[in-house]
């Protein structure tokens, strides 16, 4: 059984003019907006239901945070540019753009790091109260899509590019699908990030 | 087990074992190891069920024959234990639900004969398929491994309600992980579903050309994508809650044996009641919509005659489909909510009831008139007819809140899920399993044990589960281990006993079906030809059983899918693929939907 | 997807132009809740807004959404109504407790 078999891997449908993986992680990434919707709901109802409720600038660190939301935005720009140069039969720059898409969220995940155990340093868990519950909650779980996100991108970067010589299109296709997934984590980060920092 | 044929016209190398039945990316075999797994696990899920009825019949005493397997924590001396009790109870229900009827009616029908009602070689993501099956085994062993940690398995009810199932035994946190990866496996699952049946449908089979068990595991895929990540966001909650100290859903000043607990508090214990009833309410309908895909299919073949409304079923499953999201808090009435909001969610569940009755009417008006044959499939989809009924009609009184406030969290409730589900969805099961095992193992089912199991399994059935509405309006709670030790109980422990009986018997039965699916798979009477049933549908116009890549030339679809006893034709059947030779109105249709 | 060489280029152009655009409005939301406004409804609505419009920026051109088909449309929206009812309804079951302390 192999992809070509399976009809518009690669070529669009002509009726609905997508192709299957196009499709698929769209509607993949439907099911991330209601798993992070419940997230959103829960932080909601939890901070609506409480007595008081710090805010976020006085506990976390904005400019840190601005720095990360700058290095995460940019590198969405770099994914993008790494399909574009694909389409652009850019094998170079497509490897160029992915390593630096990889580069920053390693960036990002490391200023994390420092938020994270700024806060341990200080005895402050998720347990301490609510608010850094859902703090590390959904950060946390932010930063295991982004995980997930390094691990995608690289195998696009180093083994999977092979199918870049044998099967151009479907590689192609692979990267933007990889894309439409960042720029979704990109996506989350945009209202995370002013909503846990910000309010 | 089905033997791949080696006709393969490819020229693939021969797969390995590895390869050809385990990890495999044929549907059709991943569709085979949903199906026997799922068995199983509704084997042992029906199993606890016995045990707690002796339990519920004979509270206190001693289990005979196999009562002193059990250990001194669970049985000592083989008398079931509270603990125990509430171990089976709750994983009863999600093993039954997680583990056996969804992975069955979905994973197991749905990726074996989905792919094969549209024309297609396969799924459109054969990778992903077998990862799902795989993550789904993995949440299975979870799940079991669960049984033997210290403190036993979950025990907080299917539902793991906080805080109780907040401070429960480990046993709760493994139940949470195995929930995650059974949540992953169908999330997979239902990616590969939508876009296969969106993107992979042969030349002129139009959306309305498609079988009606295709719509609805199109629906029940929509239904599992969209609503399942709330609940894996509460699944992590959950675990957050138990193994890292948070309050998501406890609240302050919780008082836990006469100890103040040692948290930050602030939670919402009702927040986890939301997430869970999100996913919850649709996942009924996850369990019966395949089943009416499958009746479907069997009744309009045992009819020979289209289904009567099939246009008006269609939109009324994707109405169904719809609403069943916005109905979930018609499981908590009991919460203290407003009567503005409680009405509004009184009413949608009212409204939701609309679609499903003309679905079961549109199904009964297709016997009218009709020449029945009267298969072993018939006969458990025509069953489901009036078992269905009355599970749906029993559900009115929990849908209006004023009733619900004498029949939540009663017996009353266990007997209204059960008549769905049980002479519900898994009668459809069967039909599907006496329907389609022709075609997966070129061998029919023996008729007279198939007969044996339909009549034994309906009587008792419904001796099980009558009983309950009478025994919850005589006001006995759910998950209670003991209904003795109240008057109102020990008044109605006559009925629970005879549920019991019947619980036992209708286990004896499933021998018959056992044996017969056992025995058959070797020495079963062959087949006469691909389609035994005359059946118009695509899946039976492949080899049999279907090689890889299923057809052996892409089928082209003609007209609608249950062309039966069509006047001036010589056949009482037009199979979808075959071209009308001088009938002008059939052709394929235009490529405009 | 037959994209010539010229579109491609236009579509980096526009990349680059929506990057200075989230960059600027990144800028904005952080300056903004440096204001302190009184009124939590307001400062949620200004924050939630600014985050909309560079979610929309996303979506519409990183994502492709503005040039996207039907299908993709019809599924996002489906999602989006549930993702409110999400939001909302379990919210509503709770409306008369809002800020009274557990």
């Amino acid at each position: 059984m192999s992809a070509e078999e399976i009809p518009y891997t690669v070529e669009p449908h002509p009726v609905t003019g997508v192709y299957n993986g196009k499709l698929g992680l769209w509607l993949f990434l439907a099911s991330e907006v209601m798993l992070f919707g419940a997230l959103f709901s829960t932080l909601v109802l939890l901070r609506v239901g409480a007595a008081d409720w710090p805010h976020g600038w006085e506990l976390l660190n904005v400019p840190l945070a601005t720095l990360n939301t700058f290095v995460l935005i940019g590198s969405s720009v770099t994914m993008v540019m790494a399909w574009a140069s694909l389409k652009l039969d850019d094998f170079g720059k497509f490897k160029l753009y992915m390593g630096v898409t990889v580069l920053l969220s390693f960036v990002f995940l490391v200023v994390k790091y420092f938020e994270y155990t700024h806060k341990f340093h200080l005895g402050i868990s998720p347990a301490t109260n609510n608010f850094y519950a859902t703090y590390f909650t959904m950060t946390g779980l932010h930063g295991l899509h982004i995980i997930g996100g390094i691990v995608v991108n690289l195998y696009l970067l180093f083994p999977g590019n092979a199918l870049w010589k044998t099967a151009p299109e479907q590689f192609t296709n692979r990267v933007e699908c990889a894309g439409l997934y960042w720029h979704f984590v990109d996506l989350v980060w945009i209202f995370l990030f002013p909503i846990l920092y910000l309010l | 087990m089905a033997e791949h044929s080696h006709n393969d016209s490819h020229g693939h190398h021969e797969l390995g074992f590895w390869r050809k039945y385990l990890f495999s990316i044929d549907h059709k075999v991943i569709g085979i190891q949903y199906t026997l797994t799922a068995l199983l696990f509704l084997l042992l899920g029906f199993s606890l069920m016995m045990m707690m009825r002796w339990q519920l019949a004979y509270p206190g005493q001693p289990m005979p024959w196999i009562g002193k397997l059990f250990g001194n924590t669970n049985m000592p001396e083989g008398i079931m234990v509270p603990e125990f009790y509430n171990q089976l109870g709750a994983m009863h229900g999600t093993i039954m639900v997680f583990l056996g009827v969804v992975p069955l009616a979905v994973g197991g029908f749905g990726n074996y004969i989905l792919p094969l009602q549209i024309g297609a070689p396969d799924m459109a993501f054969p990778k992903l398929n077998m990862a799902s099956y795989w993550v789904f085994a993995c949440g299975g062993v979870v799940m079991l491994i669960s049984f033997f940690v210290p403190g036993g398995a979950a025990q907080s009810g299917w539902t793991s309600y906080p805080p109780l199932a907040n401070l429960a035994t480990m046993g709760q946190t493994i139940w949470l992980i195995g929930m995650v990866f059974l949540i992953t496996s169908s999330l997979l699952g239902s990616v590969n579903f939508i876009v296969t049946t969106v993107q992979m449908r042969v030349e002129g089979l139009s959306f309305f050309r498609l079988p009606f068990f295709v719509w609805t595991q199109f629906v029940t895929a929509f239904l599992l994508l969209l609503a399942f990540p709330p609940l894996e966001a509460a699944g992590v909650l959950q675990l957050m809650d138990r193994i890292a100290g948070t309050s998501f859903f406890l609240p302050s000043g919780l008082v836990v044996t006469g100890q103040l607990l040692e948290v930050a508090g602030g939670g919402n214990p009702l927040l986890w009641q939301h997430l869970f009833w999100f996913l919850a309410h649709p996942e009924v309908y996850v369990l019966i919509l395949p089943a009416l895909g499958i009746v479907a299919e069997v009744i309009a073949n045992n009819t020979r005659r289209p289904l009567w409304g099939y246009r008006t079923m269609v939109y009324s499953v994707i109405f169904l489909g719809f609403m069943s999201f916005i109905v979930w808090a018609h499981h908590m009435f009991m919460t203290g909510m407003g009567t503005t909001i409680s009405t509004f969610f009184q009413t949608t569940t009212m409204i939701i009831s609309v679609p499903s009755v003309i679905i079961l009417t549109a199904l009964a008006l297709s016997l009218h008139g009709a020449s029945i044959r009267f298969t072993v499939p018939m006969l458990f989809a025509l069953a489901f007819i009036p078992m269905f009924a009355i599970g749906g009609l029993t559900g009115l009184p929990l849908g209006l809140t004023a009733s619900d406030l004498h029949l939540h969290d009663t017996y009353y409730v266990i007997g209204h899920f059960h008549y769905v589900v049980a002479p519900g969805t898994i009668f459809a099961l069967f039909a599907g399993i006496y329907y389609w095992f022709p075609k997966i193992t070129g061998r029919h089912m023996n008729t007279v044990l198939g007969k044996l199991h339909f009549w034994f399994s309906l009587i008792f059935m419904n001796g099980i589960f009558m009983p309950m509405f009478f025994v919850g309006m005589a006001g006995v709670s759910r998950r209670l281990y003991d209904q003795t030790q109240y008057a109102y109980g020990a008044q109605v422990q006559g009925l629970t006993a005879m549920g019991s009986w019947s619980a036992w018997m209708l286990g004896l039965a499933q021998i018959f079906f056992i044996v017969n699916f056992i025995l058959s798979i070797r020495g079963g009477k062959k087949v006469e030809s691909d389609n035994p049933w005359d059946a118009t549908t695509l899946e039976w116009a492949t080899p049999t059983p279907p090689p890889h890549g299923n057809f052996p030339e892409t089928p082209v679809v003609y007209r609608d899918p249950y062309e039966y006893s069509v006047p001036g034709s010589d056949k009482d059947f037009l199979p979808q693929h075959v071209p009308d030779s001088g009938n002008s109105t059939s052709e394929p249709a235009s490529a405009d939907d | 997807m037959a994209e010539s060489a010229e579109e491609i280029r236009h579509h980096i152009r526009v990349y680059m132009m929506v990057f200075g655009a989230l960059a600027v409005l990144t800028l904005v939301t952080v300056a903004v809740s440096y204001l302190h406004i009184e009124s939590i409804a307001a400062t949620i609505m200004v924050a939630l807004a600014i985050a909309s419009v560079k979610g929309a920026l996303v979506a519409g051109y990183f994502m492709h959404l503005v040039s996207e088909k039907q299908i993709i449309y019809w599924i996002l929206i489906l999602t989006v109504a549930f993702f409110i009812v999400l939001m909302l309804l379990p919210l509503l079951t709770d409306i008369s407790t809002v800020g009274i302390p557990v």
